[in-house]
């Protein structure tokens, strides 16, 4: 399967050229980072060119980098991720780009698998990623009339309000959080491989 | 005469035929919808974000709360991207029991899919048919991992423990008297596999039983035949996977196309309708159902010959037995880091789909080498579908909205989140 993913990339960078920035096949999987200003006619090369053939958009996400690794990150930081599907050929691939800026911007890829419809205003709630071009970025998972976008990383997991039924007032009121943030486990990132490549060479880091 | 306007209708969310907390803003011309707005959100409890919080193991819990009348395979799912990273697979024993009830899962989820579908377009029967059914698979699920609906039985490295020997029986009580305690006992005297052998020789019956009703059932074809007609290409520009890609005659199942686990050596067929619309949808489900029937046969089969480990040996993973750690201070102190901090993972990110009884479920994991993901995001296969409401019922009757709800097989718990 690998190799196929292998040949697979090496063929959309050929015939992408440079809108291509960056690909790799780790885990056995294809990505390939494009570059924003030239998504859409990435995209649709890789939809009705008959050799990739991705007429099916199975998922779309904002990820937030800026905490990655413990902030050792470097380059904007979000990004979006598409998980495309081929029927047709029966393999898989995951187009990354990379936005910065707030709002962040990418263009709307609704026109090219409807899919993206609601995906992209999940990434819109959920990120503050404004797609270009949607006609219909609302939030979606949020409540009515709430503020600002959850998974930012700089978004506290309690959230900034909670809400309580007010007898006095005889209707729900939001009121700011009253419990306190904790750590059970502190995150802790091992570089000493102890848990990688346990039975395939898929599995181990680079080192 | 005054003249008529469009107006517009609030559906739900606590309407019964919401299927838990749907809000449809339809705007109507009479009795025609001209727009569907579904509102969703009422069920975001932030599990991605939760995930993002928690080592590793303890998200496990998290999934059967997603989907939850299709536990195990929404386990299954994130379970698959855990060890994928890890570069581990299960012992092939764990692969079978895995295999065996993610179809008693299907089962689970199409029988609620179609007592409640059958229920909201009239067919109350259909409705205590498929409970009296299910009854028998939460039993499975119990004497397996010890809760009846969200079993955290899944593990990276194989499922928690092996299947009991002894069926759990019922007992004496001021509810149940000697008569119906040994009816109820009947097919409960040998193991798991025992019963669930039971069950797999009845199911097939059943099957016909519910198709009785419905199959040639004119009401039930009013209803359903030509309503929320969806095209081959337009169930892929709209991300549909599962039966309702499958509906609409395209042949596309995971289990068949990408294997995972062990269902290459398996045999079974893949149904596939024709016309795309909720009747097609509903034949493709109940084939799946006798087909599922016949994979866990085939599991029971295998499962019966070949005892052998469930879980793997490597303790950075999975625990150690209680008994080891008595006396040996390594499978202590294994123990202790394997619960207070988990294990990390190399850098990276996966995306790994399992064939789940709505679709594709997927799970992309994004770490940085923590013990905690760096991102979760799961593919629920609900979200595209219902996404698409507004399309599949564009210009059809008010009443043929709740048909087309009920052929998605809308669960709010993986929508929202």
């Amino acid at each position: 399967m690998s190799e196929y993913y292998q040949n697979l990339v090496e063929r959309l960078r050929d015939k992408l050229g440079a809108a291509v920035t960056d690909s790799y096949c780790r885990f056995g999987e294809a990505t390939i980072v494009v570059d924003k200003d030239r998504l859409s006619e990435t995209c649709i090369t890789l939809r009705d060119n008959p050799e990739f053939a991705f007429a099916e958009l199975i998922d779309l996400c904002g990820v937030d980098y800026s905490d990655y690794g413990h902030g050792s990150w470097k380059g904007p930081r979000f990004g979006v991720s598409y998980h495309l599907l081929s029927i047709k050929n029966n393999h898989r691939l995951r187009v990354k780009t990379f936005t910065d800026g707030e709002p962040p911007m990418v263009s709307s890829v609704i026109n090219i698998w409807r899919a993206a419809d609601w995906f992209e205003r999940e990434a819109f709630d959920l990120y503050g990623i404004v797609f270009e071009g949607h006609p219909d970025l609302r939030r979606i998972l949020t409540d009515y009339g709430f503020i600002g976008h959850p998974f930012r990383k700089d978004f506290p997991l309690n959230g900034h309000v909670e809400m309580r039924y007010d007898p006095e007032k005889q209707r729900v009121v939001y009121q700011p959080v009253s419990i306190e943030a904790r750590v059970n486990q502190p995150r802790v990132i091992r570089d000493d491989h102890r848990y990688a490549g346990r039975t395939t060479d898929e599995g181990k880091l680079n080192g | 005469m005054a003249e008529l306007h469009n107006y517009t209708l609030n559906f739900g969310p606590q309407h019964p035929a919401a299927h838990g907390v749907l809000r449809l803003i339809l705007e109507m011309d009479g009795e025609v919808i001209v727009r569907a707005d579904p509102h969703v959100g009422l069920l975001h409890r932030a599990t991605e974000k939760l995930a993002e919080f928690k080592p590793y193991n303890q998200s496990i819990p998290y999934m059967d709360r997603l989907d939850y009348v299709s536990m195990m395979c929404n386990e299954h799912g994130y379970v698959l991207a855990l060890e994928k990273m890890l570069g581990v697979e299960a012992p092939i024993r764990a692969q079978y029991i895995r295999v065996m009830f993610d179809e008693i899962t299907r089962i689970l989820n199409h029988l609620m899919w179609l007592g409640t579908h059958a229920l909201d377009v009239g067919a109350m029967t259909m409705f205590l048919y498929c409970f009296r059914e299910r009854e028998d698979l939460m039993d499975m699920y119990e004497a397996v991992s010890g809760a009846r609906m969200h079993a955290a039985y899944y593990r990276p490295g194989g499922v928690y423990r092996d299947l009991p020997d002894q069926m759990p029986q019922y007992t004496l009580s001021k509810w149940k008297n000697e008569g119906d305690v040994k009816r109820l006992n009947e097919n409960r005297q040998g193991s798991l596999l025992d019963f669930i052998e039971d069950f797999t020789n009845r199911f097939p019956g059943y099957v016909d039983e519910y198709e009785t009703l419905l199959t040639e059932n004119r009401i039930w074809r009013q209803r359903t035949v030509g309503i929320g007609v969806v095209t081959p290409e337009r169930a892929q520009q709209l991300g549909f996977t599962g039966p309702m890609l499958r509906g609409s005659g395209i042949e596309w199942d995971l289990r068949k196309k990408q294997p995972y686990e062990v269902y290459d050596k398996i045999d079974f067929d893949i149904p596939v309708g024709v016309n795309g619309d909720c009747y097609d949808r509903y034949l493709v489900r109940v084939e799946e159902m006798r087909q599922s029937n016949r994979i866990i046969k085939q599991c029971i089969d295998w499962l019966r010959k070949n005892p052998g480990p469930v879980m793997l040996e490597d303790h950075k993973l999975a625990p150690p037995k209680r008994e080891e750690m008595k006396g040996d201070m390594e499978a202590l102190i294994h123990h202790f880091k394997l619960f207070t901090e988990g294990y990390t993972l190399p850098a990276g990110e996966v995306y790994t789909a399992v064939e789940h009884p709505k679709g594709e479920f997927g799970i992309y994991l994004v770490s940085d080498g923590a013990n905690k993901p760096y991102r979760l995001k799961i593919r629920a296969p609900g979200f595209p579908h219902l996404a698409s409401m507004d399309e599949m019922t564009r210009g059809h009757m008010l009443a043929d909205v709740v048909a087309v709800i009920g052929t998605m097989d809308i669960v709010f718990g993986e929508i929202d989140r």
